[in-house]
């Protein structure tokens, strides 16, 4: 009894000490700047273009690289092949890379010279120095969060109901879209949420294929090198707020949705 | 008509061996068999959810191995059921109705039909997850029938569900195949069995060992294993050694020194013999009968059995004997007692090995 009572102890204590180390520099944050700080920033045309398009590429992304990519996470959950581990830990490579990195590998295949930048030239699409290019880099660090939560949630759905599904006489493809795809939908929807919330969060291989537009992550960086801590700390505060205000809103929406089917 | 011919699935340590079938059209087929024997892969290949080796099925004389799980009207109940759990028991219905060119009108007045013949028409708003297990198996079943399959495959209908539930859905079963639909039904309970159909196939290891009706096949258990599964209870290794006093019986030595007659033509081995325990009469002295099998020995216990009560007596080895409730108050059957066992020689079988 005393034993387990030390031990909820020290686990109560580790717990804490972790939460702190998450919350304390962000609350240090908001605290540390002062309203008229929020105010002038808030005013800021630069900052507000830049917190949008962060906002809006990162969605961008989400969207056109999301759907592309369940497919995937199906086979991954269903199908067994060969290399099958391979193709399982190629998914996992933007996470484990440096972004600075990945920005560069990205530029190499999309800079004007090549083959995909020359064709996104073609069709009005600027990668380098562009929001195509901001698109590209927050997809490619952010996607194996969606296609990992997916092919979890696909894994999750018993392969018998989909069997019995075949059996009363769908299609495969209404097998996909009336009961993996909707039994799955919890996970894919938080992986949809974090690929987005991470794809807003990249800097390293944004800044290095698209300085400007400036997106928040650049623009807070700029700020900080130009004019020091004071400057870039505003900017951080709303961005961090609008951030968390948004990633709220999603969960109270995932939450709402599961009420609902139960 | 359905017929699997030669039908054989091979996986790593176990595998469906010849299997050959012939299921009429209304007949209700029982597969009888241990877990693990094979039944539920029978009842998949038939479904297409598996392909066989080798064998094919003909479906009213037209080959449907290699025929798309959706086309080939077959339909299958798992034993979990495998309802839709986001879908409401009425959609849940509607799922294969949907599948075909129904109008909005048709599916409504379908699914009404299929509620009312299933006798859940208030559960239509449920949720699968909030269902009991009788409840559940009556939405599978509707949900199957809106298929309109020729043959409906049940893979173990009536496990974990309580006597009363199971009473109900036998009466809906019965009452389906009396329509006309013919169904193959998987228990590993020969009680389910005597109750619904009218062919029994009993598999073993992947192979079917007895095919038949069930009198057939329960009154004539071709094999230990059968005859095991059957409920037979008075069922004793033996050896042959020769003719019996009497012309034209055989003598068999069960145990150490048990010796009973019986009609048969072996000469010498070994094997089993079953004798029913409906077919032993009880005395408490030798009886002036035609049963040339009697066997002195005393009552080892006795317990309730349904409504009647079990007698075991040993004799050498222990027989047991089903005596009514009367009877066994009107003898005085009790532990200890000293009994006769009386059988004619006619109610023993044996199984050579």
């Amino acid at each position: 009894m005393l034993k387990n009572w030390r031990l909820g102890l020290v686990f109560l204590f580790l717990s804490g000490l972790i939460l702190l180390f998450i919350v304390a520099p962000l609350l240090g944050m908001f605290l540390q700047t002062s309203g008229d700080q929020y105010l002038e920033t808030i005013a800021d045309a630069e900052v507000r273009r830049s917190i949008r398009l962060t906002l809006l590429a990162s969605l961008a992304g989400t969207v056109l690289f999301g759907i592309a990519a369940i497919p995937l996470s199906y086979i991954l959950a269903r199908k067994e092949f060969f290399l099958k581990g391979l193709v399982n830990g190629l998914v996992d490579l933007p996470v484990v890379i440096p972004h600075s990195a990945a920005g560069i590998a990205l530029l190499g295949i999309v800079s004007r010279g090549t083959l995909l930048g020359k064709a996104g030239e073609a069709a009005g699409i600027q990668f380098v120095g562009g929001v195509g290019g901001i698109v590209l880099a927050m997809s490619f660090v952010s996607i194996p969060f969606l296609i990992n939560a997916a092919r979890d949630g696909f894994a999750g759905v018993p392969s018998r109901l989909e069997k019995a599904a075949l059996n009363l006489g769908a299609s495969p493809w209404r097998v996909f879209f009336t009961i993996s795809l909707p039994l799955a939908r919890r996970s894919i929807y938080t992986g949809l949420v974090m690929m987005w919330a991470r794809g807003l969060s990249e800097f390293g291989a944004v800044v290095i294929i698209a300085y400007h537009p400036m997106v928040a992550p650049v623009l807070i960086w700029e700020r900080f090198a130009s004019f020091g801590l004071a400057y870039a700390r505003p900017v951080a505060a709303v961005f961090v707020a609008v951030c968390l205000a948004v990633f709220v809103v999603m969960r109270l929406l995932s939450k709402k949705q599961i009420h609902a089917r139960n | 008509m359905l017929e699997i011919e030669k039908i054989s699935v091979r996986f790593n340590s176990f595998g469906l061996q010849d299997v050959s079938l012939k299921v009429e059209q209304g007949d209700y087929l029982a597969l009888l068999g241990v877990s693990g024997a094979g039944k539920t892969v029978i009842l998949e290949v038939l479904a297409g959810l598996l392909k066989p080796q080798s064998g094919r099925i003909l479906l009213h004389g037209n080959d449907i191995t290699s025929l798309k799980i959706q086309q080939r009207r077959i339909g299958l109940v798992y034993q979990d059921l495998s309802l839709f759990p986001h879908l409401n028991v009425e959609k849940n219905i509607a799922y294969p109705l949907r599948n075909k060119k129904f109008s909005k009108k048709e599916v409504q007045s379908r699914i009404k039909e299929l509620a009312k013949q299933t006798g859940i028409p208030h559960l239509l708003k449920r949720y699968p997850g909030t269902l009991s297990g009788g409840e559940a198996q009556r939405v599978a079943l509707a949900r199957t029938l809106a298929s309109d399959p020729e043959i409906l495959l049940l893979d173990e209908p009536l496990a974990n569900l309580d006597v009363k539930l199971k009473s109900g859905l036998r009466g809906l079963l019965q009452q389906i195949n009396r329509s006309g639909k013919t169904i193959i039904h998987v228990t590993h309970e020969y009680m389910e069995v005597a109750t619904l159909a009218n062919k029994v196939a009993v598999i073993e290891n992947g192979r079917l060992v007895q095919t038949g009706t069930p009198e057939s096949v329960f009154r004539h258990p071709e094999s230990e294993f059968v005859a095991h599964f059957s409920g037979v209870k008075n069922i004793f290794p033996c050896r042959i050694e020769g003719n019996g006093n009497n012309n034209g019986l055989k003598k068999a030595t069960l145990g150490k020194a048990c010796e009973i007659l019986f009609v048969g033509n072996e000469e010498v081995g070994s094997g089993f013999v079953i004798v029913s325990q409906e077919d032993i009469i009880l005395s408490e002295g030798p009886l002036d009968t035609s049963a040339v099998n009697q066997l002195h020995g005393f009552i080892r216990e006795v317990y309730l059995s349904g409504s009647a009560m079990e007698v075991v007596v040993s004799a050498g080895v222990d027989f047991v004997v089903a005596v009514s409730r009367k009877s066994f108050e009107k003898m005085n059957l009790k532990p200890e007692k000293p009994i006769w066992l009386n059988f004619k020689a006619s109610s023993v079988k044996f199984i050579k090995n």
